[in-house]
């Protein structure tokens, strides 16, 4: 009687085990049901759930890790279970007198819960390889679009190829990608690590100095896509915000088509424009034909963006003036310093980089 | 039975000034008072460590919270990580074993106890070193800010251009002290197991604990010299101008986590196993129960020592490495959970069939089973790379690592001080604020780190100052931050039932709990040299064969 | 009343010597130091953008000479140790103050080395990474050398005055497990900088 639990135990592992794959897949419907198209259409941007994966290898991550938790959830029901029934079976009662039979130890149990950890975790440990091996690619996928990301404290820098070899779109904080196709991402830093992660996307995958790393996604559904550093990268780590915009391939063409042409020049901005060149702006910022910065983002097609500070408020005239005025205000610590503009320089140079569109 | 007839009272103590006593205190190479004052110095720690996270849970209660600047968020979370491991968790455990250990083997003293005071200063200037920091270090926003590069302290962060000032090199220099203090700890335990056992203690007489302690004793010795290295190496990088970690010059970051991870996942094993000895010695008692399966909780023991050296790139599985060393790393780190689970089976083994006293002790150590349960499974998921290059350095990892090193280390501590406050004081706390303190604690504890891991699942980042406000995520860091609140509630409970016990408590007598190793067989406290003669054992539970001259364990082993 | 043990059970139990134990716990931390910084030399190994490169400025002529005499140290060192516990003092101190002699040539010929270095190639610490490594690996031997010829020039000044009786052969014997340790050590670093890295 004594054991009568263990081997119950026992038995319920084997069974758990042996049914994971079921459980799991029922788990998954219950409580997040799967893909279909008309779902996605509740799920607002805010929602970063790993969960809710709209992408390839993100979807092969869900089903793993389904399985996984799964496995996990039975042995924590089974030894739970146990360890509650012992606790009330075996408290010590008030008429019991004397110590209980002294048991040593059993050598077949012993060996019986040594040995079945040892199966479940050769089948995880497979289970893990299969995925490593399909969610981590080698070389980019069959008509990937390559793009270049470097991480900089604290905003992102993209480069994607132009239409025309050799040409290279620049854009920061916003990557702009097609639906449906592969897009192979080669992951660089400027300063320190940081980490890319866009969670309905992909995993996360390290931007480390000197060391070029690489991740991929293939999201199935046009919207925006949010995410955020995963690697502490000093003061502004929580405001190093990342955002995917998954448009259709024609909006695609149209956008990078947009993003190399020339730089408008407006004559009725000329003093804006003059400003920049004057005051510190160009010394970090690049506009095609302006100026070459390297530092901070690149300004050439600004007004294309949807938000400001590598998303820490949407991008609109108001907000792009307070933050000229001082971004320690909208992003405390980061590197941009406020250069104490008067009122009517602010109002030049806001409106000349309204023009860049 | 007893092996000391000496009364507890230390009228010679009482009697001197206050100046003598504390001198007294200072000098001291007896291992009693060496672990007292490293318990103190812990719990001292605990509650400022604790109090860090109490501000870091202040700020994100709500969204975008606005209680603390970003840069005192950073040196929150860095010192909070930095003082819960290095200044709470090594000397708690490191203390509590120097108490123990000799009274437990039989001994009069640890083997090298001018070494043992040695490691104890130490470890108090390296932390005062490191506080010193929020006074005087230099960082990049002024004078008196504390490191805020992360308890892990990632190159290229730490170099000069993206850290300036000397913040970093407190944390570097404060570590690197406690850690000489943690290593000469280490030996003169593992030098106390080996040679100052009483006759008849062969190793597999060992109460549990020794064996733990003397697993964790080579994990310190291996692993901590790792990071003094590589500190050594960030120090001669920041103050030098060498290259090691200057990504600028062909250095590598890398390299610096391989080092860091090296002794980092060793480490998490050093801060839990003593838990575990604690538990392995207080589950038979209250179970009225041998410890089921001794001989192979040894070889668990020992096993998860050698594994432990073999897991530590399952920290880095999002910095790119190649399928096949992410497949090596996600193999071991699973099969550690083998040992894990044999443990925690053979504790219930133990429970399943005995008489179990619900006392404070075992409630700690029977919430731990639970607790410890469910943080292994998570720790599970952590192993299957791809699951983590999703869950890594979210909020998934904190709730996890909270419920195996709090719900086994902090849970582990609270219950040996519990079980051995009456040997070390001659006073038992108090039973009913003792429950209070545990439910307190118990649910507090889940409150705070149960929704962790969903905000995580919802893809909150770790070690950000504030969240955006459109994600679902102020429910969990709402109840998150509550939890905190139940805890604090618990915790000055706890420190209420010390003074008060330590004024009024029951007197214990020798033996409280009835209990079964060598410590229980001396006066309450101990005198200085512990016995007055030296023991001969004859099985793993001495005072059994005493209380039990029918049935007694040697009895067994003359059978085998 | 304190014989807990049946009566049919040996109580003698394998006991190692206190000393021993602490000294070999000591080196294996010093080991694992060391081995940081081999890994990181193995792992810089041609990874300095700029030179000078190790096989350019890294001579073998004099560190073969410096080498013979360290590890010859570790046999005097081993005799000075037998005559003690033979009660042979004076040939003691002569074979001990041999030992300090060859430990002190190799402090010597190393620092002559780095001079070498510096003055003929611009090799400093700060130079590259291969300088970084090589000294920082190199000087932490060197200040084991140091500290180890501290011990001995310990005993050995002890030793003249009259202090140290055969009774101290194991304690002396111990600070002789130390020196051993830097020899050997010496020949980590060696194949290391001068075999692998070379």
């Amino acid at each position: 009687m004594r054991f009568s639990c263990v081997v119950f135990f026992l038995a319920a592992c084997c069974l758990c085990t042996a049914h994971s794959a079921e459980i799991s897949t029922a788990a998954s419907t219950i409580i997040c049901a799967p893909d279909q198209p008309g779902r996605a259409a509740g799920i607002h941007a805010g929602d970063l759930n790993i969960f809710h994966s709209a992408s390839l290898p993100a979807h092969e991550i869900r089903e793993l890790a389904w399985l996984v938790i799964a496995i996990s959830a039975a042995i924590f029901v089974v030894v739970e279970g146990v360890l509650i029934w012992s606790i009330i079976r075996f408290r010590k009662s008030e008429h019991t007198a004397g110590d209980p039979v002294q048991v040593f130890g059993s050598n077949p149990i012993e060996l019986a819960w040594t040995i079945i950890p040892c199966i479940i975790v050769f089948v995880l440990a497979l289970a893990t390889v299969r995925t490593i091996r399909e969610v981590e690619l080698e070389s980019p996928p069959a008509g990937a679009l390559a793009v270049d990301v470097i991480g900089h404290q604290w905003w992102w820098e993209y480069r994607l190829p132009g239409a025309v070899p050799g040409s290279t779109v620049v854009t920061a904080n916003e990557l702009i990608a097609p639906v449906g196709r592969p897009v192979w991402l080669s992951l660089r830093s400027a300063d320190v690590i940081h980490s890319w992660w866009v969670p309905r996307l992909a995993g996360k995958t390290d931007l480390i100095p000197n060391h070029v790393n690489h991740t991929w996604f293939q999201a199935e559904q046009e919207g925006t896509y949010l995410g955020q550093c995963a690697e502490y990268c000093g003061t502004q780590h929580a405001n190093m915000l990342l955002r995917v915009r998954v448009v259709s391939a024609e909006a695609f063409d149209a956008w990078i088509h947009a993003q190399l042409q020339p730089t408008a020049i407006d004559a009725s901005v000329a003093t804006g424009r003059a400003h920049f060149l004057q005051l510190a702006c160009m010394n970090c910022h690049t506009i095609d034909g302006v100026s070459s910065g390297g530092f901070g983002p690149n300004l050439t097609h600004l007004m294309s963006r949807e938000t400001i500070g590598a998303g820490v408020a949407p991008l609109n005239p108001q907000t792009l003036r307070a933050w000229i005025d001082d971004p320690q205000n909208l992003k405390e610590g980061c590197n941009m310093p406020s250069l104490k503009l008067d009122p009517a320089q602010l109002d030049s140079v806001v409106a000349y980089l309204l023009t860049l569109k | 039975m007893k092996l000391s007839e000496h009364h507890p009272t230390i009228p010679a103590e009482v009697s001197k000034t206050l100046g003598a006593r504390l001198h007294g205190w200072a000098v001291t190479v007896d291992h009693k008072r060496l672990g007292i004052m490293y318990v103190c110095f812990g719990l001292v720690f605990f509650v400022i460590g604790g109090l860090e996270g109490a501000l870091m849970r202040a700020q994100l209660a709500q969204a975008a919270g606005k209680i603390v600047d970003p840069a005192t968020f950073n040196q929150l979370f860095t010192m909070h990580g930095t003082t819960m491991v290095f200044l709470v968790g090594m000397p708690m455990l490191l203390g509590m074993a120097n108490y123990l250990i000799p009274l437990m083997i039989g001994a009069r003293d640890m083997a090298f106890p001018r070494l043992n005071a040695f490691g104890l200063w130490l470890f108090v200037f390296g932390a005062i070193l490191l506080y010193f920091s929020y006074v005087g270090a230099q960082g990049l926003y002024g004078t008196g800010a504390a490191p805020d590069v992360g308890w892990f302290a990632y190159a290229p962060l730490t170099n000069r251009t993206f850290s300036p000032g000397s913040a970093t090199d407190y944390w570097i220099l404060g570590i690197m002290v406690s850690g000489f203090g943690s290593i000469t700890t280490a030996i003169n335990l593992l030098a106390t197991i080996l040679v100052m056992r009483c006759p008849g203690m062969t190793l597999m007489r060992l109460p549990l604990l020794a064996w733990m302690m003397l697993v964790v004793s080579v994990l310190v010795i291996i692993a901590i010299p790792v990071l003094t290295g590589a500190q050594i190496m960030l120090l001669l990088d920041r103050s030098l101008g060498m290259h090691f970690f200057d990504t600028q010059n062909g250095g590598s970051s890398i390299l610096w986590q391989h080092l860091f991870w090296f002794f980092g996942h060793p480490e998490v094993y050093i801060l839990v196993l003593p838990a575990f000895g604690f538990f392995s010695e207080v589950i038979p008692v209250f179970s009225r129960k041998v410890i089921f399966g001794y001989p192979l909780m040894v070889a668990a023991t020992v096993a998860i020592g050698f594994i432990s050296l073999g897991v530590w790139a399952h920290h880095m599985f999002a910095i790119g490495m190649s399928p096949a060393l992410n497949a090596f790393f996600a193999a071991s780190t699973l099969l550690i959970a083998v040992p894990t689970g044999i443990k925690i089976f053979n504790w219930i083994g133990t429970m399943i069939g005995g008489q179990i006293i619900f006392a404070t002790p075992m409630l700690f150590a029977t919430a731990f089973l639970g607790i410890f349960t469910f943080g292994g499974l998570t720790g599970i998921m952590l192993a299957i790379v791809p699951f983590t290059w999703q869950l890594s350095d979210s909020y998934f990892v904190v709730g996890h690592f909270h419920y195996v090193l709090f719900g086994g280390t902090v849970f582990g501590i609270f219950s040996g001080l519990f079980y051995w406050f009456p040997k070390a004081t001659g006073r038992m706390l108090s039973e009913r604020l003792g429950k209070w303190f545990f439910w307190l604690l118990f649910i507090g504890f889940n409150l705070t780190f149960f929704p962790m891991h969903i905000s995580g699942i919802l893809g909150m980042p770790r070690r950000i100052y504030m969240y955006q406000p459109d994600r679902g995520l102020e429910l969990w860091n709402m109840l998150s931050s509550i939890g905190v609140i139940v805890q604090g509630l618990g915790i000055s409970l706890f420190v209420w039932n010390v003074i008060l016990s330590l004024r009024r408590g029951k007197i214990a007598g020798n033996d409280p709990w009835n209990a079964w190793t060598l410590e229980w067989a001396t006066t309450s406290p101990p005198p200085e040299w512990n016995f007055d003669q030296i023991p001969t054992v004859g099985s793993a539970r001495p005072l059994w064969d005493i209380k039990n001259p029918t049935d007694p364990d040697s009895h067994q082993e003359v059978q085998a | 009343m304190s014989s807990l043990s049946h009566p049919a059970l040996p109580t003698e139990v394998w006991r190692p010597a206190r000393g021993k134990v602490g000294m070999v716990c000591l080196i294996a931390a010093e080991s694992c130091i060391f081995l940081t910084f081999v890994v990181a030399y193995l792992f810089y190994i041609g990874k300095s953008a700029t030179g000078p490169q190790p096989a350019q400025v890294l001579g073998l002529g004099l560190v073969i000479v410096n080498s013979i005499a360290l590890i010859s140290s570790s046999f005097t060192a081993m005799t000075a140790v037998k005559m003690l516990e033979r009660g042979a003092q004076a040939k003691c101190w002569l074979w001990l103050a041999l030992t300090i002699g060859l430990g002190s040539f190799f402090v010597v010929g190393t620092a002559w080395e780095w001079a070498g270095l510096m003055r003929d190639h611009g090799l400093y610490p700060t130079t590259n990474l291969f300088g970084t490594t090589f000294y920082s690996l190199v000087g932490l031997h060197l200040f084991h050398v140091v500290v180890g010829l501290i011990l001995l020039s310990t005993v050995f000044v002890l030793g003249v005055l009259g202090w140290v009786k055969p009774r101290h052969a194991g304690a002396f014997d111990l600070v002789s497990w130390y020196w051993h340790f830097v020899d050997a050590v010496w020949v980590v670093v060696f194949v290391t900088v001068y075999v692998i890295g070379r």
